[in-house]
């Protein structure tokens, strides 16, 4: 249900560039994933099929670059790998870890024609 | 649902009547500009700018990008529908008199976009966050699994704080408006939004909601969201907090299995902690999941059917009402000071 509304929310992006661009044919989609959003890619691309019908990016491809978590641990005080928002530091076990990379959902880019 | 805010229109209802409304949004043009103008919902348009005449005859460029690749800019003013067809079979939008075909490029193009995906959400949040703090009106957004108590816990929170501070309420449910009547009924003004088959509030209905209660000064507007633990933690809807309510009789690994909520929100109340002689949650194992998830967040523990915990939770919306008012009152110091400098600018010259 999550990945409904964000595929809706890619629609509107690839169609206000399409209107405002002049382009009329998207043949893929270009997102930037972050390892820590709450997307699942798998729910993304099905929800995505669906929304785009009868948009200028029906039956485009869909292309998910994904972004590697990080976060501040407090106690290295530095900016350490993370793959999960609950998981520790890797380099002291400390759960003080603030997320702060590879939480964004992005549209990167589009290939049209 | 309307493509240009991704409301659901007719889906979406404010006390029962569908949302339907003009609104604005924006084109950016290939030249950089931008212009935003106002349209109905029913009127899907193309790019077309005939109607909206405050754009005062604008003339900028746009690129288009033909089938066989070609691509060409040219002017346009923004008077007239400007649909053209260019011979080639491709029909499309937004010529001007000054149309000059550069001869260009072939093959796959890449147009960079780099936006937020939830970036509509943002832009009326943003609004919302700046309505609010004009008028210092504290904001919190309530959000939790299904039944965790909340509209238990803004009914006693009302009671507590009528006296001291107006409070009013959105409540957010997929259907019926039992939740506002509750709400009702403590004397709160409530307004009630059905997403129907939407699991969460946005920015965009929440907007609309605080047009229809128009919240006076320095108040409390306390939002309940519709009771999901996934999706409202990307939605921000201008608050100056996320609240997000575990209740014991949950499990305790609940923040593990939903991070999002618990790494958007600032506070995380406990309810229904008279229940726990009966159950065997371990209220210190759920905050410590908590805290992996967000270090920084806040605990009260409550119960919102014996008032237990309330001093400390009243004591935090206080703390928070004092935030609200001390931003609202550097906006108006800002305010004077500028009004003092035109001031002195205006007498320099007379
Ligand atoms: N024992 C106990 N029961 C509570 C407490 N708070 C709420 N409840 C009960 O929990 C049930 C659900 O409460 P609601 O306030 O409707 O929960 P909600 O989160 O608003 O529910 P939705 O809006 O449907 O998501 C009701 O039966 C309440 O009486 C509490 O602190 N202790
Ligand atoms: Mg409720
Ligand atoms: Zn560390
Ligand atoms: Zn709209
Ligand atoms: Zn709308
Ligand atoms: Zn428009
Ligand atoms: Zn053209
Ligand atoms: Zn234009
Ligand atoms: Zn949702």
């Amino acid at each position: 249900m999550h990945e409904m509304s964000l595929a809706e929310g890619i629609r509107q992006i690839v169609e206000d560039a399409g209107r405002s661009q002049g382009f009329h044919k998207v043949k893929t989609v270009v997102l930037e994933i972050g390892q820590l959003s709450s997307v699942e890619p798998d729910s993304l691309r099905f929800c995505f099929d669906v929304v785009m019908r009868d948009s200028i990016a029906a039956g485009a491809a869909l292309q998910i670059d994904s972004v590697p978590g990080s976060g501040w641990c407090m106690q290295c005080a530095e900016t350490v790998p993370v793959a999960a928002l609950y998981d520790p530091c890797p380099k002291c076990g400390s759960y003080q870890v603030q997320a702060t990379g590879g939480t964004e959902m992005r549209v990167k880019e589009l290939e049209i024609e | 649902m309307c493509n240009v805010c991704g409301c659901g229109t007719g889906e979406t209802r404010l006390e029962g009547e569908a949302l339907d409304h003009e609104h604005e949004h924006e084109h950016v043009h290939a030249d950089g500009t931008v212009h935003r103008h106002a349209h109905h919902h029913a009127d899907e348009h193309a790019h077309g700018h005939a109607p909206y005449q405050w754009v005062p005859a604008a003339v900028h460029g746009h690129a288009h990008r033909h089938a066989d690749g070609s691509v060409h800019s040219h002017d346009h003013a923004h008077e007239g529908e400007h649909i053209h067809d260019h011979g080639d079979g491709s029909v499309h939008y937004g010529h001007g008199p000054a149309g000059a075909h550069a001869p260009g490029m072939s093959q796959a193009q890449m147009v960079k976009i780099e936006q937020n995906i939830l970036a509509k959400n943002d832009g009326y949040a943003e609004r919302n966050r700046s309505w609010l703090a004009d008028r210092g009106i504290l904001a919190l957004n309530l959000v939790s699994s299904p039944g965790s108590g909340k509209t238990t816990l803004l009914v006693r929170t009302i009671e507590e704080l009528k006296s001291k501070v107006p409070v009013a309420v959105v409540e957010g449910d997929q259907q019926t408006s039992f939740d506002a009547e509750r709400i009702r009924a403590t004397g709160a003004p409530a307004l009630q939004i059905n997403t129907g088959k939407g699991c969460h509030l946005d920015a965009h209905m929440v907007g609309r909601a605080l047009e229809k209660l128009t919240p006076p000064e320095d108040s409390v507007l306390l939002v309940e969201n519709v009771g999901n633990l996934v999706c409202p933690a990307a939605f921000d809807l201008g608050e100056a907090a996320k609240v997000v309510v575990l209740s014991v009789t949950e499990g305790e690994d609940k923040p593990l299995k939903y991070p999002d909520m618990f790494a958007a929100a600032r506070l995380m109340l406990v309810n229904k902690i008279d229940l726990l002689p009966y159950l065997s949650f371990d209220v210190h194992k759920a905050i410590d999941f908590a805290r992996r998830v967000n270090p920084r967040l806040e605990v009260i523990q409550v119960s919102a059917t014996t008032g237990a915990g309330f001093a400390d939770w009243l004591g935090w919306i206080d703390a928070r009402l004092g935030e609200a008012c001390a931003g609202r009152q550097q906006t108006v110091e800002q305010l004077r000071a500028r009004i003092a400098e035109l001031e002195a600018r205006l007498a320099a010259k007379g």
